[in-house]
């Protein structure tokens, strides 16, 4: 490679830099207009209406409250309540998705017969659509003649049918396996990257030192597997705190409000009972909540990559 | 990796219970596809119907006119037209921003990326208003446009923050080497960069795909039409106000699976080995 | 995020700063442009001509296919109005409404029963009080009438009329030996499910107790049976005395007592309609939806074998239908209100409700003798027109979805035996005060 000094180098990576200014400013422009273009209205229109105090589409008195819409939710039982089950969705199916996911990932990575067959099963799950997945699971769920009562019951495991969507927290955890299903498959397959990325010699290196498979998975595996890991933690977070659908179609909240996540109560608020204000301080407190979670992972990732 | 006997064994053991986990849900929705609605009520279940019939597959073909089954064949055109022109225009727009946000140094490139995540971020639900209001100002709703500009909006973050990784973790090194033989920065985006950042890009382009063929509250509530409807609305309108039929809803999940299927197996090795430049740059 | 390059920061500040300030700008922009015009929700009478957009359901009642023709004949009669028909999800129609208000994108709107408070209230809908002709109010069924009434003002016309009957499964009586003319009051029924639950049915009763709104439809009626009451003339909630506990207390008696499907606290309409259908209960209340459905073979193993009847009466005599019905209304956003309420009134007069007598009854006490609309169903127009004539509401506050989301969870304590039935609904009463007092 060609060897410049490095006085050279800068002066002709500044003028290159100068004149690119421009340039770079109009590749991000686009984007801009994209993203913002369609929704800056909407986003900022709800900041502000957060604000006040609006319970209609079409209210036409709306008083100020300042924070008081913001208030009103950290002092609501509801909104805990939803903040805690969103919070224990997010943590159990975060750490099972990983969990289930490395697992599979390392399958994927495996020498398999047939690999490709055993790649399209795994997409399965990811390539069915939410609503479909919500209904399915529902239906095999089912207190009277779902299938999983049916398979258990033949299978011996159980005398008698039983209710599975019955109990607010056996819900939301049924709710939560019908989420995982389909979502580790993602995860999977984004671990499965950097899986691949890591060198082969390393292993080699590690077997010669006489380090068994558990050993050189804790020492060489889990530690380059981060940055992914880190990736996974983001993605999934913020998808968790934003889940909606899936409660929509499987339980709409209930039972007793058992699997209201922070998104169905805002939903019920805004929508249901028309609380307008009052719900775009919820979502707004949603996405701090999601920001400062992204922002610490983010944080401990460069943190793991500046002592690796 | 060793290739023992026991280990060869164990993993492929342990890849047949995958297998079950994830065939077994779905090998029972091809069946409810198949079944009478009687059938799926009896007690105990019979694992396969009496007389199972492709009937609700074959009016999905037929079917005319407002019938559910011929408004669901329109939306998986919808959806199909949607999800790829979401697809174009925030991989275009986001892959040209990614690029410069790897190669431009600035102090706040952080909050900036954060910014367009907030978009990613917020629920639909609290945008659904004035969201609404704004394309009906522009004339957009129950419009394929509207959905794609809509979906787009949030797609470009994910698409930025991914693709900005996989800039950074190439070597500068690559482009000065073929500005050098005078080409321009353009020039060196389209024939070194995204060439070799392909994998990458696939990627990025199935995960933005399925954001958008998912997508369910924006495109149940800014439709209305079939000229617009995507497939999750059309599934929905499967259900009536009190009474479902699960057997077509099933059969609707199962072919809704088949593009995406395609797409993803079409494109697996480069998702596969697309995704590890991304990941070791975090 | 670490790049090969060194920054140069005097040069990444002016780009910052530039960058910021073509955000802003365009964020000016999109907020200016958006915001130009926005509230639409000032409506208009318009001239009686022009294009309205309507916004019905899929699945109601009428078919789409129905739908379309009285749209054809009422453009054919009126050659200056145009309409274009919309078709939803049940689901969607409620969240549609509310999204498009601001927009004014629909000038007619289908609604359920249990909306016209909250829509009236906050000015969604117009009240059309003067637009109703005097002898509307005589010549429609009585249980119709108050379809679409908040605080005695019209907000719209009834049109898709639908209650709960009493379905019984005749194979199961004949075995056990029971006259279904003791069907008459709840005591009769219950003495009935005692004795088929002897001749060998585990639990004869199924209902649609789950957590949603399809428990307060059940409470609504049994309440209604019993005497009870929703609110006092206050306005108050009554439902933790009298009629409305009685009924709570009917509810769990039928639990401990095994003569109904536990599995009612976790099932909606299709689930009663389901297990009706298998041949696994004898009794159950649910809309006229089920009686088709359980004639069908591909859907049900009762084909012959079901019996529909008006609800059982309580104590007093007291029989009426809990009302699930759905009205027209115009919307306050449309700029063509003349036009929109002459297509209503269309789509609502007798003669063409007649026409399509299979898919919908008419709200009209007159088309019950018309023979058009008697033979279309033979079972069941006779018992439809006595239970349509006795009709009860639900509590009719502008804050319904509130009260009923917390009445829901109270019924489910006292029916899961959590709390006793006093209890429960004192506990109901309460926090009901509590959200009426906020509105």
């Amino acid at each position: 490679m060609l060897r410049r000094a490095p006085s050279h180098r800068r002066a002709a990576a500044g003028q290159r830099r100068r004149g690119e200014g421009w340039f770079a400013v109009a590749l991000l422009v686009p984007s801009v207009l994209v993203v913002f273009g369609v929704v800056v209205y909407p986003v900022l229109r709800t900041l502000m209406i957060s604000f006040f105090d609006v319970d209609s589409p079409v209210a036409t008195e709306t008083p100020f409250v300042g924070l008081g819409n913001y208030t009103e939710a950290l002092g609501e039982p509801a909104f805990w309540r939803a903040a805690r089950q969103t919070a224990y969705f997010a943590v159990t199916s975060i750490a099972l998705e990983l969990l289930f996911g490395t697992g599979i990932a390392l399958l994927l990575n495996a020498p398999l017969r047939a690999r490709w067959l055993f790649r399209a099963v795994v997409i399965l799950p990811w390539a069915l659509p939410t609503i479909v997945n919500g209904a399915m699971w529902r239906q095999i769920l089912n207190s009277q003649y779902g299938a999983f009562n049916a398979l258990l019951t033949q299978l011996g495991v159980l005398d008698e049918y039983r209710s599975w969507l019955g109990e607010p927290f056996l819900a939301l955890n049924m709710v939560m396996l019908a989420d995982v299903w389909k979502n580790t498959s993602l995860v999977a397959f984004l671990l499965l990257a950097g899986l691949q990325a890591i060198d082969v010699n390393l292993y080699e290196a590690a077997r010669v030192d006489g380090a068994g498979p558990i050993r050189s998975f804790f020492s060489i595996t889990l530690p380059l597997l981060l940055p992914s890991i880190a990736i996974v933690l983001v993605l999934r977070t913020i998808e968790t705190f934003k889940v909606f659908d899936i409660i929509y179609i499987m339980t709409r909240g209930g039972p007793a409000s058992g699997t209201q996540t922070l998104t169905f109560y805002t939903y019920l608020q805004a929508f249901s009972d028309q609380r307008l204000g009052y719900g775009s301080a919820l979502a707004y407190l949603i996405v701090s909540a999601v920001v400062a979670l992204a922002v610490l992972y983010l944080r401990l990732l460069h943190g793991q990559e500046g002592r690796a | 990796m060793k290739s023992s006997l026991a280990y060869r064994i164990f993993i492929h053991v342990a890849a047949l219970f995958v297998a079950v986990v994830f065939l077994a849900p779905f090998a029972w929705l091809l069946i409810s596809s198949v079944s009478t609605p009687a059938d799926l009520l009896a007690r105990p279940l019979h694992w396969w119907p009496e007389d199972p019939s492709v009937e609700r597959y074959a009016r999905f073909f037929t079917a005319s006119g407002d019938d559910v089954s011929a408004v669901y064949r329109q939306s998986l055109v919808n959806s199909t037209v949607v999800a790829l022109s979401t697809v174009a225009l925030s991989m275009f727009v986001g892959v040209l921003g990614a690029y410069a946000m790897a190669r431009l140094r600035f102090r706040y490139k952080r909050i900036v990326l954060v910014l367009f995540l907030i978009a990613y971020m917020l629920p639909p639900i609290a945008l659904l208003i004035p969201l609404y209001l704004v394309l009906a100002q522009l004339q957009l709703l129950d419009s394929i446009v509207g959905l794609v500009l809509v979906y787009s909006s949030f797609t470009t973050p994910f698409v930025l923050w991914i693709m900005t990784n996989q800039f950074l973790a190439l070597p500068a090194e690559l482009e000065d080497a073929a500005r050098v033989d005078g080409c321009s920065r353009l020039g060196a985006l389209v024939r070194i960069v995204l060439p070799v950042s392909r994998p990458g890009l696939f990627a990025t382009m199935m995960f933005a795909f399925l954001l958008a063929w998912d997508e369910f509250l924006y495109a149940l509530i800014f439709t209305s039409t079939a000229d617009a409807k995507t497939l999750p609305v059309a599934i929905a309108e499967f259900t009536g106000r009190y009474s479902v039929d699960f057997g077509l809803v099933a059969a609707g999940g199962v072919l809704a699976t088949v593009p995406p299927l395609l797409l993803a197996l079409a494109f697996q090795r480069y998702i596969v080995s697309g995704l590890a430049a991304s990941a070791v740059k975090g | 995020m670490r790049s090969a390059h060194d920054a140069d920061p005097d040069r990444s500040a002016a780009w910052t700063r530039r960058k910021f300030l073509g955000t802003v700008a365009l964020t000016g922009v999109g907020a200016s442009l958006a915001g130009c015009g926005v509230t639409a929700g000032d409506g208009d009478k318009g001239d009686g001509t022009g294009t309205i957009n309507a916004l019905f359901m899929k699945q109601a009642g009428y078919s789409e296919d129905d739908i379309k023709a009285m749209t054809a004949a009422f453009q054919k009669a009126n050659p200056k109005i145009k309409v274009t028909p919309s078709f939803v999800a049940y689901e969607a129609l409620h969240d549609k409404i509310v999204a498009a208000a601001p927009a004014g994108t629909y000038d007619v709107v289908l609604i359920d029963v249990i909306w016209p408070p909250e829509f009236g209230e906050k000015k969604m809908i117009t009240d059309v009080t003067s637009k109703y002709p005097a002898d509307w109010k005589s010549g429609m069924l009585d249980g119709a009438l108050k379809t679409a009434v908040y605080e005695d003002k019209f907000y719209g016309v009834p049109w898709i009329l639908d209650t709960k009957y009493f379905f019984s499964n005749t194979e199961h009586l004949q075995r056990a030996k029971v006259d279904p003319a003791t069907l008459g009051t709840w005591d009769g029924v219950l003495a009935a499910a005692r004795a088929v639950k002897k001749s060998g049915v585990k639990h004869p009763l199924i209902w649609s107790w789950s957590q949603a709104e399809a428990v307060i439809c059940d409470y609504t009626q049994l309440l209604g049976a019993f005497d009870g009451k929703f609110l006092d003339d206050a306005g108050k909630p009554a439902f933790n005395t009298g009629g409305g506990v009685k009924a709570l207390e009917f509810m769990r008696n039928t639990i401990t007592e095994g003569l109904t499907n536990p599995a009612s606290v976790e099932s909606i309409e299709e689930d009663v309609r389901k297990t009706f259908s298998n041949g696994d209960a004898s009794f159950g209340l649910n809309w006229t939806y089920m009686y088709g459905l359980s004639q069908d073979p591909k859907e049900s193993k009762v084909v012959g074998k079901v019996a529909i009847q008006q609800t059982p009466a309580g104590p007093s005599g007291a029989r009426p239908g809990c009302n699930g019905s759905m009205a027209l209304s115009v919307a306050s956003g449309s700029k063509n209100q003349d036009a929109a309420w002459k297509y209503i009134a269309f789509l609502t007069s007798p003669d063409e409700q007649a026409k399509y007598a299979k898919s919908s009854l008419p709200v009209w006490k007159d088309s019950y003798d018309d023979p058009t609309v008697t033979k279309v169903a033979p079972q069941t127009v006779p018992v439809a027109k006595q239970q349509l004539a006795e009709l009860i509401l639900r509590p009719q506050v502008s804050s319904y979805n509130a009260v009923s989301a917390l009445l829901q969870a109270e019924i489910q304590n006292a029916l899961l035996g959590k709390k006793p039935p006093q209890k429960a609904l004192d506990d109901a009463a309460a926090a009901a005060a509590d959200v009426l007092a906020k509105n």
